[in-house]
């Protein structure tokens, strides 16, 4: 088609008055909007601009600078921002180099056996369904001050594991397994003609990986460096407890809370957290993720020679190897460690820590934790199937702001989130509560809010949407739009449309979830910790008390429990999605 | 099976214009096209890719809306109405059928929109079912069927909502070539049957020409030409239009006179007498337009030829000659017992004027 100038410029504007018209004649599909866009103001934008608003506002409600002045004077914040930075730089890096390491290992070297296939398998999927923090409560039971391998072999007394060593051997071992998969992802795209051509030409194996496959895999790693730097700075359990006196941002953010120092310090500190986290998040989003998709296209042509050589193959097989029987080893500790009477001093079998925990808080750490997780998990995961497909199938106005306001609130840390909540509910939305006498504040202030259930679900929402998103968005990508058009043209409106085409078509996406928000709710710690209270009791919190306390056994017992939930609510997944999933008969489009 | 209506489409000065995604400019899809369809008649558009007939059929289904000019369906303009609610039917490229229903829920699917009872449903999917030949199929899934069979499925479900107007948006071109004719045969049968009017794009000649009651050439966003199949074929209103359907030749030379459709033109000294559409003056560069079937060798003729290629095809003879300038093609039917002519033989071209026409 020739391409012929248009004069004058507005004559499309009879097309957009009559897509306008088509607009609000689909009342449904506004109604999702409005909903959308209500819900991801009042629970994600809204909180995090009081929370601006507290760290720019004096004790009278002027705009000051004070706030900000006084922080970052303060020795705490500090300390506490060099110190999140450090720990985040290093275990980038070393996330990356593990993560890189395993990946070419399971993609390049052809090794005898397929017990390491079946160990990296383990150590990928173990952070997913586990608490955050188990690995730093293992890690104490070993080398701790009471450590199985520091007192009770060496008889050593050491605190050498609390701080910074600590932090980068727990937070690499959690996060590399994320890096590994996605270099996994990256390498196998790599056309193995490419290598083969520079060997070919005369280059070394390393010379090789170095001239050839790390350039092309750059942009994937800045990607994996940034995501892993992101996950540890936002990380608030594992500080809590093997951190000892190394204060990271989350950590003292927390501190000053709970301590009842200085809060709008605190909310001038969770705000540099928060900008932290969102600019190294967009620097990710929009430019590092797309050079990594424009480098990297395409499948490999055809397999790839594995490399057979015995110098290469048993040094890597040993390393990654031992790396795997470690981590997995530390996951085994957390059952074994609830067994015994008292970890460090007495090795006698008990079950008196399982009694422990239901008799400290009855069972309600439980239920409440599952309850809420259960109520959230669905809600979520409608909701991130309702907006990726207003993403990916729908034009209108506010688009773009329900588009990056979910994918945003990936970067929002979870310490931020609770205190930003603290911040906007405690005394209604924007206070209004506050020019009501005590207690008799209407519905509407939304005051009421605070301290209940419902608030930690909406967190778990919040905290769980954006990665149903995505899945969501993934998912309908692959669905041609004309099946959707076709649905239209024989009748059906915007709401029938999801309910009866895009949602069964999606059901798998839908049900997986629902399956991670549920388990991203119940092993959730970070958002959800200053919103706990005697209403509200949650497992995660109860682990994390017992371990700071020393209760090792009680934490672990607990943990257990919790890792066999997640566990069966997965292994649920898979039956569910076995009988009634959809990838038995959707032929997917290319 | 009656239809409960007939309604035509008029497209009255209808344009949409795009913007170009790298270039930034603005262009015309669809230039200004003016069509009226009579109600219950079979309608082709037809264009090489990026002539705009899709999105011509897009904009009567309400998935775009134009830029310019209103569209009326029956009597009532329907630019404002979103796709649902708009009285038609479309059969896609790909044929869309929901892939986690069955056959019959995928038939059923306007129906239960509609509000039918259960019965009522059951009553008029088997009997859709029954006219497109899949009688037994209702509880296969569609990934069970084959190209044709999911063919059929789509266009029983178009069907069975009687929709004033059916939009078929190329849906054979995903069939091999001999299903393609057998099931063009079949939409044009059950079309007829049940009397809606369809509005058919495609970029095949060959299927436009056996479908359709009338044929709308589309070029660049505009209409080239609208016709019959056989005005079409045989009195081409460009060049464009003459080489997009069939094959043609062109023997250039002078428009001498034109007197209402009787044009005269002068190639290699010789004036020849044929039809001429009434857009060129005496004087204007003219090339008469003949199909290689309409032309044949002999040892006498019109123009004297050179050929330069013999070919026996079985069912006739393919010539490629010189005359002049210009280079003939030419299929001579049923060979046998006809002279042939070698490569390098001098012959005369033989054809009967008014199989020609002036362009």
């Amino acid at each position: 088609m020739e391409a012929k100038t248009v004069t004058p410029q507005d004559y499309r504007s009879q097309s957009k008055k009559l897509d306008r018209k088509k607009f609000w004649n689909d009342p449904i599909l506004i109604a999702m909007i409005v909903i959308m866009v209500f819900f991801l103001t009042l629970f994600i934008v809204y909180p995090l601009v009081m929370l601006l608003s507290e760290a720019l506002r004096s004790s009278d409600g002027h705009f000051t600078l004070d706030t900000i002045k006084e922080t970052l004077n303060y020795v705490t914040f500090k300390t506490a921002f060099f110190n999140t930075l450090k720990l985040g730089l290093i275990v980038g890096v070393t996330s990356t180099v593990v993560g890189m390491l395993f990946a070419y290992i399971d993609v390049y070297v052809k090794t005898k056996t397929k017990i390491l296939a079946g160990l990296f398998n383990v150590v990928a999927t173990m952070p997913v369904v586990s608490p955050p923090f188990v690995l730093s409560l293992s890690l104490i039971m070993l080398f701790g001050r009471t450590g199985f391998i520091t007192k009770s072999l060496f008889g050593l007394r050491t605190s050498g594991i609390y701080g910074l060593t600590g932090l980068i051997i727990v937070q690499t071992l959690t996060f590399f397994p994320v890096c590994y998969l996605t270099f996994k992802g990256l390498l196998k795209n790599i056309d193995p003609s490419i290598e083969e051509a520079a060997r070919d030409i005369g280059a070394s194996r390393m010379k090789v990986f170095t001239s050839v496959t790390l350039p092309l895999m750059l942009p994937g790693i800045g990607n994996a460096f940034l995501v892993t730097f992101i996950e540890s700075i936002a990380d608030f359990a594992n500080p809590m407890i093997i951190g000892g006196n190394y204060d990271t941002l989350a950590t003292s953010i927390y501190l000053q809370i709970t301590g009842s120092l200085n809060k709008n310090i605190a909310s001038a500190m969770a705000l540099f957290l928060l900008l932290l986290t969102m600019a190294l998040f967009l620097l990710q989003k929009y430019w590092l993720e797309r050079k990594a998709t424009a480098t990297l296209t395409g499948k490999a042509a055809r397999g790839r020679i594995l490399i057979e050589d015995k110098g290469v193959r048993i040094p890597l097989s040993i390393l990654a190897g031992a790396v795997s029987i470690f981590v997995i080893g530390l996951y085994v500790l957390i059952p074994i460690g609830s067994l015994f009477n008292l970890w460090g001093y007495d090795y006698s079998l008990t079950f008196k820590w399982y009694e422990y925990t239901f008799a400290s808080g009855g069972a309600k750490q439980y239920t409440d934790s599952i309850t809420l997780a259960l109520i959230s998990a669905p809600i979520t995961s409608l909701m991130s199937m309702l907006i990726a497909w207003m993403v990916v199938k729908k034009k209108f106005a506010l688009k773009g702001y329900i588009e990056l306001v979910s994918m945003m609130a990936m970067a929002v840390p979870g310490i931020v989130l609770g205190i930003a909540y603290i911040r906007g509910f405690v005394t209604g939305v924007f206070h209004v509560a506050e020019l009501f006498p005590r207690g008799q504040a209407p519905f509407w202030t939304l005051q009421g809010l605070y301290g209940t259930g419902a608030l930690v679900v909406l967190v778990f929402i919040v905290r769980s949407l954006p990665v149903g998103t995505r899945n969501g968005i993934a998912a309908l990508r692959q669905i041609d739009k004309s099946i959707e058009e076709a649905a239209t043209d024989l009748g059906a409106n915007s709401g029938k449309v999801f309910t009866s085409i895009t949602l069964p078509l999606i059901k798998d996406s839908f049900i997986s979830g629902l399956i991670t928000s549920f388990v991203r709710s119940i092993t959730a710690i970070s958002a959800v910790i200053l919103l706990v209270n005697p209403r509200v009791n949650l497992i995660t919190y109860q682990i994390s008390e017992s371990a700071n306390k020393g209760y090792y056994g009680a934490a672990c017992a607990a943990a257990t429990i919790l890792i066999l939930i997640v566990y069966a609510a997965i292994l649920l997944l898979q039956i569910f999605t076995k009988y009634f999933g959809t990838s038995r008969y959707i032929k997917r489009e290319e | 099976m009656e239809t409960k209506k007939k309604k035509g489409i008029v497209l009255d000065h209808i344009s949409k214009i795009y913007q170009d995604p790298k270039t930034k400019k603005e262009f015309y899809a669809v230039n200004d096209v003016s069509l009226n369809i009579e109600p219950g008649e079979f309608v082709t558009l037809l264009g090489p890719s990026g002539c705009g007939k899709t999105t011509t059929l897009r904009m009567i289904a309400g998935f775009e809306s134009p830029d310019i000019g209103e569209i009326y369906l029956g009597e009532e303009k329907i630019n404002e109405k979103t796709p649902d609610k708009r009285d038609t039917a479309m059969m896609f490229q790909n044929y869309a059928l929901f892939p986690h229903m069955n056959v019959f829920d995928n038939v059923a699917y306007g129906l239960k929109l509609r509000g039918f009872k259960k019965d009522e449903i059951r009553e008029k999917v088997f009997a859709i079912l029954d006219l497109v030949e899949l009688k037994g199929m209702e509880n296969r899934m569609t990934n069970q069927l084959s190209g044709g069979q999911q063919q059929r499925v789509a266009l029983a479900r178009a069907l069975v909502v009687q929709p004033s107007v059916l939009l078929f948006d190329e849906p054979l071109s995903n069939l091999d070539a001999n299903l393609r004719v057998q099931m063009r045969t079949e939409i044009r049968r059950i079309q007829q049957e049940v009397g809606s009017t369809a509005v058919y794009v495609t970029h095949d000649q060959s299927e436009a020409m056996s479908i359709s009651d009338k044929i709308v050439v589309m070029n660049k966003g505009v209409i080239a030409q609208m016709g019959t199949p056989t005005e079409i074929y045989y009195r081409p209103a460009s060049e464009f239009v003459a080489s997009f359907i069939g094959e043609a030749n062109y023997l250039r030379g002078t428009l001498i006179s034109l007197d209402g459709e009787n044009g005269v033109i002068e190639v290699l000294g010789r004036q020849i007498e044929a039809f001429c559409h009434q857009d060129k003056n005496p004087g204007d560069d003219a090339a008469l337009m003949l199909r290689p079937e309409s032309v044949t060798l002999g040892d006498e003729g019109a123009l004297p030829a050179r050929v330069v290629l013999s070919c026996f095809m079985g069912a006739y003879q393919n010539y490629h000659v010189m005359v002049g300038d210009n280079l003939i093609k030419i299929t001579d039917y049923n060979p046998k017992g006809k002279k042939i002519y070698a490569v390098g033989d001098q012959a005369w071209l033989r054809f009967n004027p008014s199989d020609g026409t002036i362009l």
